[in-house]
């Protein structure tokens, strides 16, 4: 699952990551976001949802994807 | 007024509530997490520290405790709870207060006295902040309407919102009033030794809800 701040609200995390990369080198490069990221196995794919909307993320200030590897 | 003070594993802030509770009322004992015996408790206290290490997000996994299924009971009931700090972010997870506590605007843990002013009285509380996540936030439409309900409990004073809070909401309660969040830290302001004793105040507003 891949957690993600929601837009519009204030990323410092992101913005401190994007505001040091020109002193590395790296231009060109914006609206970096940083968020979370959880694997897990599961032998029933059909609760995960709820499991994201429960715990995983805060439905208030983050978006969630899930991806089957 | 008897309290009742939460402990996760990760509180660390449990035995100065523990204190101001003692203070304040007439006595105060601690629950552990996986207890749900509020019996004879009059008001509850969500402490502040690092419960679960604020692993996930702060107050994500606390809020599943025994402890708070108890405390969600009570709230329904009436029973005046205060969250502090991490307490904060523990009942804004649990749903029991609105919006969510997030990372400071300026990324850093600020440990410092802060005033506060009270919503409605406009009187003045010196209380200690000490936090890294405190940055209060809730949608444009929510805060709308908590501040047309008198849900905003306190403000930062002017110059005094170090963690980039909307609208400088530095305690928030739910629609019924009788539950209470904040970031700053008022069982560390119970005492003349530490420099003020306006916590005692913070007490004193949820302690009247029990009346």
């Amino acid at each position: 699952m891949l957690i993600r701040p929601k837009e519009g609200i204030l990323d410092p995390q992101g913005k401190a990551v994007e505001r040091a990369l020109p002193a590395l080198g790296f231009e060109g490069i914006g609206k970096v976001h940083v968020g979370r990221m959880v694997e897990l196995e599961a032998e029933d794919p059909e609760r995960l949802g709820e499991l994201c909307e429960k715990l995983l993320a805060n439905p208030l200030i983050e978006d969630y994807e899930i991806q089957t590897l | 007024m008897i309290w009742a003070v939460l402990q996760f594993p990760g509180s660390c802030d449990e035995r100065d509530a523990l204190h101001a509770c003692e203070v304040h009322g007439d006595g105060a004992r601690l629950i552990w997490h996986e207890s749900r015996d509020l019996d004879g408790v009059d008001g509850v206290v969500v402490p502040g520290g690092f419960s679960y290490g604020d692993y996930l997000r702060a107050g994500a996994i606390a809020r599943f405790s025994p402890a708070m299924e108890a405390v969600a009971e009570a709230a329904e009931a009436g029973a005046p709870v205060i969250g502090i700090c991490n307490g904060f972010q523990v009942l804004c997870e649990a749903g029991l207060l609105p919006g969510a506590l997030l990372r400071n605007a300026e990324l850093r843990f600020r440990c410092h006295q802060v005033e506060l002013i009270e919503e409605g009285t406009g009187e003045r509380l010196s209380i200690p902040a000490k936090h890294g996540e405190g940055r209060y936030y809730a949608p444009e439409e929510m805060l709308d309407r908590l501040e047309a309900n008198g849900q905003i409990a306190y403000r930062y004073a002017d110059g005094h919102n170090s963690n980039g809070s909307v609208r400088d909401i530095a305690g928030v309660t739910n629609e019924r009033g009788n539950v209470l969040g904040l970031m700053p830290h008022p069982e560390h302001a119970v005492d003349p030794l530490t420099g003020s004793t306006d916590g005692l105040r913070v007490f004193d507003r949820v302690g009247r809800v029990a009346a």
